[in-house]
């Protein structure tokens, strides 16, 4: 199959590459790069599991090709915590709240949540829950996750 | 929380310690099997089927073969001969069990059959190949709608004569009658649960790498029991055990749906043995909904007898489900719990009840948290519309039949002997905590301004930690390293039910140890000892057993080597702290390291008959054939009669697992739990259509709960310790139980002005308002 080269920054290193057009970013990430944390939970951009940054955005890597990251800056799961180990405030959080159970889901809503905290510093409980609606978790009910993306807030959580 | 943390200070259990295993999994470095890369792996694509009932005419793998990247396509000629046992440790070899091929044998019987297997150098080569593969089928008439299975002339396999599995029943229905027939009230209806499933985030998988010239097998799986994969595995290849080794760091969710080979995991064993490279199988989405098992598609008609004052005096159950081509296991023995268990925690004085399991041309029955569930939502749901129909109000009539302490123990009329429960009081913290008479107060405010609330409650009692067969003992072994430090090497493994931590948690209670000096090795069978996995709401009370059974040998020696090098009298030894210090001089001890240092090093000045080292293994074994558990679901909903939308306000839960080793981990697992159970009664459906074509196959078709529809659940815990180690029990499966009911009773109290009585699931929106379309009050 014809192949393209393709370049980007990955949690702050430079990667490159000569794929196929099919191949996705989330197959990029884990495949080519090694980087196993962006999970991948339907592959057709409903579960957010596969969810990485991309020039910022929060976007579902399954629904993006390697090609149209072409000279983005990528930031998964791997590139959250700070270079000395220490987790940020989404993933304290979630820690903090049992915000995971089996953990599947879990990079794409630190993803999901880094981005929209970033954004939005001082949610609402409705624009925290409409900010979650695009990624499943089986295993907790969200209650964890709620708590977690409100205490990382700041804030108190609202019942 | 006595009996675990004898040898120390409690300072654990009961703690909501951090979850160990949360460092890697928050931060990208779990290990699940699509993580794993091994050298040389190719990658396995399965053809399925798209017939829900179809003879294979013939197979042409040659177009596939000759894609450049395949380097099998594998029918069942090639594989099916290799398959020697396929039985299940926990169901023995003696189980009635239905044939299973592991790729389909002259005829597919469902939608998503597997039929052929490529394996190829990429999993896009494979997919590619698997479009070439030439399946000439011809169609045959489907049996999809199982109520109608039995009197069906296809049958699913022939060979079996019938489309009825099997049936169970207890006291017949005829004995009865004249209790029936005498009662101040009966109160009859059916009641029909729809199609749904685990649907773990994360799907099955199985990468496999058979090395030809050791003869060793390594797996590495998606499973929620490594040792059952390798017995398993071991019997179908006629392999020896130890020449099998399973591993599973993390596995993103079971729930049921990942504790038992299923027939595509057997084609990757098989086929492990002739590729001659690591082969790795990821099962997507698609093939998830498609392929790996059903759950809760079933029926019943039901029946309670009352006294005037609202006694029960009689129930009775003849249930029905549906259990696919291919259920796994037998799926006969769980049918006839749903008829032993619709009693429930009430004094129900009498009882009847049939079950009947039935094949249909659609996908397997598989367990899934709370196999049974059904005999709560059936019994719950007729104990409302009893409420309704004699005009007492629902809790009311539960008060006046549940079991409450001072009854107990209690033999239910099917057999079932309930102890250390607390169903009565369960109840009470519940309406308590909800502010019962006040929500009836506001219900009644609202109706008059056209808004239509609703509340509904559920009492259940299940059977937790199973004691029998493979299930009636777990293993630990202890090593305290010469530093001091302990691990803990344990069955166990990494799928959502926090055993890492739990473990960690109660081995440094036993041992009086610092939680910073324990760590634990599970999931890997090469270095833990056999364990049935997590199954059975098992874990908590099997474990605690384990570890008490072999952290007493090693609080044993250290106690001989702390009192030797002290001069003190061994039971004067205690351990806290990770220090052995002679109980009322504080000042006076030895720390845990030191010892260790003595048992390594030091043989020659340990006292006599004092092994050298400090490790230990012990198994424990139940001492009940289960180990009850109960609790009260109560939610209030609003019911939009125009959209038929439900939305949930208040979420209430009052349980009784005992003693909590972790409430973090005790809510979370209810909190799972119920939340699935509001998703089989809102939005999941594992749809087929009257061809037997699956059409819920995507997420934008199989509807899962997310973050903006489920209400905040409130706990209340009352805490009756079972005859078990630590006094605890099994909570993994209980939310998923005592949540449909719960919703489906708080929709129908909504509804109750309207004269609407529910006795059909899922409650869609279009159903909701069909239902109160039919309905002359509106």
């Amino acid at each position: 199959m014809h192949e393209l080269s393709v370049q980007m920054t990955v949690n702050g290193q430079a990667r490159a590459a000569t794929v196929e057009p099919r191949l996705t970013l989330a197959d990029f990430l884990r495949d080519a790069c090694h980087l196993t944390g962006t999970h991948l939970g339907c592959e057709h951009g409903v579960c957010g599991a596969c969810t990485v940054l991309v020039d910022g955005a929060a976007v579902r890597s399954c629904l993006m090709f390697a090609v149209q990251a072409d000279s983005t800056e990528v930031t998964t799961i791997e590139g959250i915590e700070s270079s000395d180990g220490e987790l940020s405030a989404v993933q304290s959080a979630f820690r903090d709240c049992h915000g995971l159970q089996c953990g599947f889901c879990t990079p794409g809503f630190v993803m999901t949540v880094t981005a929209f905290l970033r954004d939005q510093p001082d949610p609402t409980d409705q624009e925290i829950r409409h900010a979650l609606s695009g990624n499943l978790c089986r295993c907790t009910g969200y209650q964890g996750i709620l708590k977690a993306v409100h205490q990382a807030t700041g804030g108190e959580r609202e019942t | 929380m006595t009996e675990v943390a004898a040898a120390g200070a409690t300072r654990y259990a009961g703690r909501r310690i951090s979850r160990v295993e949360d460092a890697r999994l928050l931060t990208g470095r779990g290990t699940y099997v699509d993580d794993v890369a091994l050298a040389g792996m190719l990658h396995a694509c399965f053809v399925r089927s798209p017939f829900a009932h179809a003879a294979i005419r013939s197979i042409d793998t040659s177009p596939a073969l000759a894609l450049p990247g395949v380097h099998f396509v594998f029918t069942a000629a090639d594989l099916n001969p290799g398959a020697r046992e396929q039985w299940h440790t926990a169901v023995g070899p003696k189980s009635p069990e239905t044939p299973r091929p592991p790729l389909a044998e002259g005829k597919v019987r469902f939608v998503g059959d597997p039929v052929a297997l490529v394996i190829a150098d990429s999993r896009s080569i494979a997919e590619d190949a698997v479009d070439l593969v030439e399946v000439d089928y011809e169609p045959l008439t489907a049996v999809v709608d199982y109520a109608h299975a039995e009197q069906a002339e296809t049958l699913v396999h022939e060979n079996h004569g019938s489309n009825v599995i099997g049936e169970i029943g207890g006291l017949p229905a005829a004995a009865l009658e004249p209790v029936f027939a005498s009662a101040a009230h009966v109160v009859s209806t059916t009641i029909h649960q729809q199609a749904y499933a685990a649907v773990p985030m994360e799907g099955r998988g199985l990468v496999v790498d058979y090395s030809r010239s050791t003869g060793e097998l390594t797996i590495y799986a998606a499973t929620q029991s490594p040792h059952e994969i390798r017995l398993f595995c071991s019997r179908l290849l006629g392999l020896p055990e130890h020449h099998i080794r399973v591993v599973m760091r993390d596995t993103g969710g079971g729930f049921g749906q990942k504790i038992m080979v299923q027939r595509d995991e057997m084609c990757l064993m098989l086929a492990a043995l002739k590729v001659g490279a690591a082969v790795k199988w990821i099962e997507d989405r698609r093939e998830n909904l498609l392929a790996a098992g059903q759950s809760r598609h079933e029926h019943a008609a039901v029946r309670m007898a009352f006294a005037p004052d609202g006694t029960i005096e009689a129930a009775q159950i003849d249930f029905v489900s549906d259990c696919g081509a291919y259920p796994t296991p037998w799926p006969v023995g769980t049918a006839a719990a749903v008829g032993m268990l619709f009693p429930g925690p009430y004094r129900v004085p009498r009882a009847s009840f049939t079950t009947k399991s039935v094949y249909t041309n659609t996908v397997g029955r598989v367990a899934y948290r709370g196999p049974w569930q059904f005999e709560s939502l059936a019994r719950e749901v007729l104990l409302d519309i009893a409420a309704r129909q004699m005009g007492i109000d629902p809790v009311d009539l539960r008060r006046r039949n549940l079991l409450a302490q001072e009854d107990l123990p209690y033999k239910n009329p099917n057999g079932m002997r309930y102890d250390s429960i607390s169903p009565l009081e369960t109840l009470e913290q519940a309406v308590e905590m909800l502010g019962y008479d006040a929500f009836r107060r506001e219900q009644a405010d609202a109706r008059t301004t056209g808004r239509y609330l609703g509340v509904g409650l559920s009492t259940y009692v299940e059977p937790s930690t199973p004691g029998f067969g493979s299930y009636a003992t777990e293993g630990a072994t202890i090593r305290i390293e010469p530093s001091g430090r302990v691990n803990v090497y344990i069955a166990g493994g990494s799928s959502g039910n926090s055993l890492e931590t739990t473990v960690i948690q109660l081995t440094a209670d036993a041992l009086g140890v610092d939680i910073d000096d324990v760590a634990t090795i599970q999931g890997d069978t090469a270095l833990t000892g056999f364990g049935a996995g997590v199954a059975g709401s098992r874990s908590a009370s099997m474990t605690a057993g384990a570890i008490r059974e072999t952290a007493s040998i090693l609080c044993d020696r250290i106690k001989a080597i702390a009192a030797h090098k002290l001069e003190a009298a061994t039971e004067d030894i205690e351990l806290s702290r990770s220090r052995a210090s002679v109980r009322g001089s504080p000042t006076v001890g030895i720390s845990l390291r030191e010892v260790a240092g003595l048992a390594y090093f030091e043989p020659s000045s340990l006292p006599p008959g004092v092994p050298a080292g400090l490790e230990a293994s012990a198994r424990y074994t139940a001492e009940a054939g289960s180990i009850w558990v109960n609790a009260t679901h109560l939610c209030t909903c609003e019911v939009d009669i125009a959209t038929g939308a439900v939305k949930l306000l208040r979420y209430i839960v009052s349980e009784d697992c005992g003693p909590m080793i972790n409430p973090n981990v005790v809510e979370g697992q209810i909190a799972g739990g119920v939340v699935q159970g509001i998703g089989g009664v809102l939005y999941e459906h594992l749809a087929y259509d009257e061809d037997g074509n699956p059409v819920a196959t995507t997420f934008m078709d199989y509807l899962l709960p997310t973050a903006t529809e489920v209400p905040i659940i409130e706990y209340g815990h009352i805490e009756t310790p079972s005859p078990g180690p630590g006094g605890y029990k099994g909570v993994g499966e209980g939310g998923a139980i005592g949540a449909p009911p719960a919703v489906v009773n708080a929709v129908a109290d909504a509804l109750s002005p309207f004269g609407v009585t529910i006795t059909r699931l899922p409650l869609t929106p279009a159903r909701l308002v069909g239902l109160l379309d039919d309905c002359t009050d509106r």
